[in-house]
């Protein structure tokens, strides 16, 4: 995985709640067995007509979203499904950074092991943010070691991400590599409940 | 099993004493590495961490507390017949993965196939007290036993079969009481939507719901499969409700539950698991169920649901602008106007079946309603067993017949329609009845409009060619 240490780029907005994994990926391409190449079918629905030509309305093919790789979205963005093919997606689009008032519990915890982040910030501050992206070429910068995000001209704001998350996006960690050096503590544990009978 | 924490004896509640047993380490207050004892895997969401696994050499490490089958893609008129080649080779490529590390399949050929949601309680794999994960965010399903489940994405699957184990934060608790009693007619998918109507789609982030109160005692493990596979249409991972009698009843004797000549033992370890007196939860949530209707959804999330005596709402009374435009969006994309009675939406399409609501007593409910009745004329109505064991005890009650003979198809068991990955979809425009769980935009087929019912309340429309109010064709509700 890639790690993320500090990003900068272009802001789109997507000023809707409840944006559903449905959304970001219909299910007619979750039959791949490989993990790349999502990015052409994400928001797909939205983003083209039936007939599969591109959208202008949809939010992400104006022109001047072209490009970004920070998304700014509303509430409980990532709902429903557990598919990773969400932030497969997402990534392979170009997205690193996702800002929301609030996440799904999956989606959230599948964007870090994809080396993406989902920052949550307060509803005004996202409120602001989708006013300041209506302004073409915006940019934010986000620093995930001081938990800080900007734009450059004043706006500033921070966020939290739990330590253990924010490591593993640091040093871009294997987490299965991690978990086997608990090897001999896993082990232990299998052992000692399948010796208590009944096992719950 | 005896705690490990000495005697003293601070009241827990059923998630806490679940979390506190398959605590393997917990480096630094950071999250804990959990223990996973059942890992149930389907060809949609697994494919991508077995790969991992062959890239890195690594191995499952237990997959005699793996196993596998395949739902998702499978068509439901003939499963052996797959004409669409990527889902082919998604179902293949199970099979290959599933021999390769040693993985217990019920493949197509097998009789124990069926919906991974409906075939782990059904094989009595799942079991109170267990942990138990899937790639697919319905397993919260498995909560109705008394199981912390809950759904996990591929990157967790691989992480499981690799290590049997998952870094997990500790959720926070809700309680979610439901009181009153249920009006005849009105099933847990309506206690459910209910619910979700009320608190929203997002209520639940961040927690575990455990169902307690008279109407969750009195409800059968169908029913309490159907509320907790739906809490995470309300946020939260996974909905539990405590081990009882009828729990027990139900996994007696089935292929993987405890032997007969031990399953005493057992019962009383599963009994303890229940809350103590005096635990308290992070949240509490009242819910009184007595004036509770048969619902019927009329947007785009499972929250826009509505009562069948009803009417779709006006944006216009939303005071919330963000909340308005969703709800403008939503009755665009299903082509309703405000006002309109939901008794006068006609339907084209009726769908019974997925792991919310396949399972036996599922049928027998929607049978009783379409007994010596016909499908109105211009609807196609589509009957999906769960598994194959609930179609073939289907069959032996002569249920099938009851639906054949009232004009609806009688398929094999997959999750078919309710994500319309197989051959089974609803054409742009049209409006489908169905027993699933999610009403998203596209999710039957681009374009196609979903209102999520009951399995009673599907089978009423079916019948009507509209939404009706299922006690007014119930016989054996007439009376009260």
């Amino acid at each position: 995985m890639e790690p993320l240490v500090r990003h900068r780029g272009k802001v789109a907005r997507l000023n809707r709640v409840n944006v559903d994994t449905d959304q970001i990926i219909p299910k007619q391409f979750l039959k791949r067995v490989e993990r790349s190449g999502f990015g052409q079918f994400l928001f797909y629905d939205w983003r083209f007509r039936p007939d599969g030509s591109i959208n202008p309305e949809f939010e992400l093919n104006q022109p001047q979203y072209s490009g970004a790789s920070i998304l700014v979205a509303g509430a409980n963005f990532g709902c429903g499904s557990s598919r990773e093919h969400a932030p497969w997606a997402l990534l392979d689009y170009g997205f690193r950074i996702i800002i929301a008032p609030s996440f799904a519990d999956i989606f959230y915890n599948n964007c870090f092991k994809n080396g993406i982040l989902p920052i949550v910030l307060s509803q005004a501050e996202v409120d602001d943010l989708m006013e300041k992206a209506l302004a073409p070429g915006y940019e934010l910068e986000v620093d995930v070691e001081r938990q800080t995000v900007t734009d450059g001209h004043g706006w500033v704001s921070t966020f939290s991400v739990d330590e253990f998350r924010r490591n593993m996006l640091l040093k871009g960690l294997d987490e299965i590599g991690l978990t086997l050096q608990y090897e001999a503590a896993i082990a232990e544990y299998e052992r000692k409940r399948e010796s208590l009978q009944p096992v719950l | 099993m005896p705690s490990s924490r000495g005697n003293t004896k601070m009241p827990k509640t059923l998630f806490e004493k679940i979390w506190d047993a398959h605590v393997v380490t917990q480096p630094d207050g950071g999250p804990a590495l959990l223990y996973i004892d059942l890992h149930l895997v389907h060809e949609v969401t697994s494919p991508q961490a077995f790969e991992g696994l062959r890239l890195t050499g690594r191995s499952v490490r237990r997959p005699d507390r793996t196993f596998a089958t395949m739902d998702h893609n499978v068509p439901t008129d003939n499963p052996f017949d797959v004409k669409d080649p990527i889902a082919a080779k998604q179902i293949t490529t199970l099979a290959e993965n599933c021999r390769e590390f040693g993985i217990p399949l019920a493949g197509l050929d097998s009789p124990d196939q069926g919906i991974v949601h409906v075939i782990g309680p059904e094989l009595g794999l799942t079991l109170p007290g267990k942990t138990v994960v899937c790639g697919d965010s319905h397993t919260s399903t498995h909560g109705a036993f008394g199981a912390l489940a809950f759904g996990i994405g591929t990157s967790e699957v691989e992480h499981v079969l690799a290590t049997q184990c998952l870094w997990q934060k500790r959720p926070q608790t809700l309680q979610l009481d439901l009181q009153g009693t249920r009006a005849p007619g009105v099933t847990a998918k309506d206690v459910i939507l209910g619910v979700i109507a009320q608190h929203g789609v997002s209520f639940g982030t961040g927690y575990v719901i455990e169902f307690t109160g008279p109407v969750v005692r009195a409800m059968s493990m169908e029913e309490r499969m159907t509320l907790c596979n739906m809490v995470i249409e309300g946020g939260a991972r996974a909905g539990l409700v405590g081990p009882d009698e009828t729990t027990f009843a139900y996994v007696r004797g089935r292929r993987y539950a405890p032997a007969d000549s031990e399953f005493d033992r057992y019962v009383e370890a599963w009994k303890a698991l229940n809350t103590d007196e005096g635990a308290t939860y992070d949240r509490v949530i009242q819910f009184d169920v007595s004036d509770l209707e048969p619902q019927v959804t009329w947007g785009t999330n499972p929250a826009m649901c509505v009562g069948v005596n009803g009417t779709v709402p006006d944006p216009s009374q939303y005071d919330n602008e963000v909340e308005r435009k969703a709800v403008e969006q939503a009755l665009q994309y299903m082509g309703l106007k405000p006002g309109t009675p939901i008794q006068d939406i006609e339907i084209h399409h009726v769908f019974i079946g997925s792991c919310t609501n396949s399972r036996i007593e599922d049928l027998r409910v929607a049978a009783e309603v379409v007994r010596d009745r016909k499908v109105a004329p211009g609807v196609r109505a589509l009957v999906v067993p769960g598994s194959k064991r609930v179609k073939e005890q289907a069959e032996a009650e002569g249920l099938h017949e009851v639906f054949k003979s009232a004009g609806f198809e009688w398929r094999e068991s997959g999750c078919s329609m309710c994500l319309a990955m197989n051959p089974d979809t609803v054409p742009a425009g049209e409006r489908c009845a169905s027993t699933s769980n999610r009403n998203f935009e596209g999710r039957q087929g681009r374009g196609a409009r979903t209102h999520l019912v009951s399995p009673a309340m599907a089978a009423a429309a079916a019948i009507a060619g509209r939404f009706v109010d299922v006690r007014k064709l119930m016989t054996s509700y007439q009376t009260s």
